[in-house]
């Protein structure tokens, strides 16, 4: 067999057992007699979603929760990857910082979560703030390593031709970098749904944090599951768009 | 040659900080290049040889002494490595561009230029191919390129074809020979091979083992273009014994 068509095969398998798991939940559904409140079927989720899709409300808080995570991941991966060219360039900055960065990583995003709404309140925010601190560091240790990582030999020879500053910036650091970068923000972008998520359970009126909060206050169990998957899909979202940046800028590594 | 002195080279020192007074990689190195002299400098590894060219591409600066060139101060150079050292993320056109976009030229100019280059060193066909896609003649081949687009004042040679195996090395030879007859560059190459520095050079320079200094200078008086029976020649040889019985 081509590998190409393996290719497809081993993709088809992979949608065919995620529509296997949709009988396979009804069927435990049905066995165990749970009520609704604690085991809805796939069907109660499917209606939940459907209402929720016509009120408006889910496009609504999954818009919300988004915005969150594209501007936490904007500015996390911002202020990450200027630390972490400046903390590649100077090892003396990189000791004077490093036990800061260190600590900073000893401490769970969600102990100083509630800090952070208190200090910044229950709008978006808190949220941004939170994700783009659970974005940093990954992304800053992966700016380190790119940078540190770009050959001595290419220096020597943009430095021959008189290259400035930014030319080696822009022409050999960035591009050379740019493997370790989009790994980084590969991690990045899947924490960073975890960052809006965990602001929103602290307090917030909106976003699909509250929804789920929301539904599990009610016992609208539907409700929870139906936020689970948009998160699902906003995370797979994510994934697949630092995917496509990979197979459009690292053709020449693949 | 009775051509006014291209680079002239006075009382050059070396010397990389360390634990003990300092690692002397090269000590009062005193010459002079012509235009269009192909110059080698020959020497065992570990007699600064690299440091030496780094020196001269302005990469690093001499402890003391002075680097002085005529037609101006700073000097468009061309530097080939010892791997091909080209960026895997450029296709050969990128690459070989590459000096004339720092200087900010990306035209049409440009382009022809770049055509231009690749048929002289025979990689037509090869513009859109990554270097991951290239044999080690044929990366070297576009690193060559590179190094003579920007029209060079200096082409700076470190041990180019070391990387390559016996045969493709002995081809590269006469490669390099022609393009230099048809470039009209001067050159400045190091390497440790008797053989390669007789092919090609004007002028071999034996350097000694640290701290580097000129130890013989010797004229390469074979006719060109040379060919690959001419290193089989008794005159060949007498010179080959000479640079033999200088290196260390």
């Amino acid at each position: 067999m081509k590998p190409k068509t393996l290719h497809t095969l081993s993709r088809w398998l992979g949608l065919f057992s995620m529509l296997l798991a949709i009988p396979l939940w009804t069927l435990i559904v049905h066995i165990s007699g749970l009520p609704k409140f604690i085991l809805p079927a796939p069907v109660d989720v499917w209606t939940r979603f459907l209402k929720a899709w016509v009120d408006g409300s889910l496009l609504y808080h999954t818009g919300v929760t988004l915005l969150e995570i594209v501007l936490g991941l904007f500015v996390g991966v911002s202020f990450a990857t200027i630390a972490g060219y400046a903390l590649a360039k100077s090892r003396t900055l990189e000791s004077i910082l490093s036990p800061y960065l260190v600590a900073s990583q000893a401490i769970p995003v969600v102990a100083i979560a509630p800090l952070l709404v208190i200090w910044l309140g229950g709008g978006i925010a808190s949220k941004v703030v939170i994700c783009a601190l659970i974005v940093f560091f990954p992304v800053l240790v992966n700016t380190i390593v790119g940078v540190r990582a770009v050959s001595a030999s290419h220096y020597d020879l943009m430095n021959s031709l008189h290259a400035t500053r930014w030319q080696i910036i822009w022409k050999l650091e960035l591009p050379a970098s740019l493997p370790v970068l989009l790994g980084g923000l590969r991690i990045g972008a899947t924490l960073s749904v975890i960052g809006a998520i965990v602001g929103e359970l602290v307090d917030a009126e909106q976003g699909l944090g509250f929804l789920l909060q929301l539904g599990d206050f009610q016992y609208d169990t539907s409700m929870v599951f139906v936020a689970v998957f948009m998160l699902v899909f906003l995370a797979l979202g994510l994934y697949g768009v630092v995917t496509l940046l990979e197979r459009r800028f690292l053709k020449w590594q693949q | 040659m009775n051509l006014k002195p291209i680079l002239s080279i006075q009382d050059l020192s070396v010397t990389y900080p360390d634990n003990n007074g300092g690692l002397h990689a090269l000590e009062k190195l005193s010459f002079e290049v012509h235009p269009r002299e192909f110059v080698c400098f020959l020497g065992p590894s570990g007699s600064g040889k690299t440091t030496f060219l780094r020196v001269l591409a302005g990469i690093l600066a001499p402890t003391s002494g002075s680097v002085s060139f005529t037609p101006h101060h700073k000097p468009r150079v061309g530097m080939v490595f010892q791997q091909a050292n080209l960026m895997p993320w450029r296709t050969v056109m990128e690459n070989i561009m590459l000096p004339l976009e720092l200087n900010g030229q990306v035209d049409s100019k440009a382009q022809n230029k770049a055509q231009e280059m690749i048929h002289l060193v025979g990689l037509d066909g090869f513009e859109d191919s990554l270097p991951r896609d290239l044999s080690g003649g044929m990366a070297q081949r576009v690193a060559i390129a590179r190094a003579l687009i920007h029209d060079p004042d200096l082409l700076l040679l470190d041990e180019p074809f070391a990387s390559l195996d016996a045969l493709t090395r002995e081809r590269m030879w006469t490669e390099l020979s022609r393009i230099w007859q048809a470039k009209q560059k001067t050159v400045i190459m190091v390497t440790h091979s008797i053989n390669e520095s007789l092919f090609l050079a004007d002028r071999v320079m034996v350097l000694t083992q640290r701290p580097g200094k000129i130890k013989m200078d010797v004229e390469v008086d074979l006719p060109r273009p040379r060919t690959d029976d001419m290193r089989y020649t008794s005159h060949f040889g007498k010179l080959a014994k000479k640079l033999r019985s200088a290196i260390e």
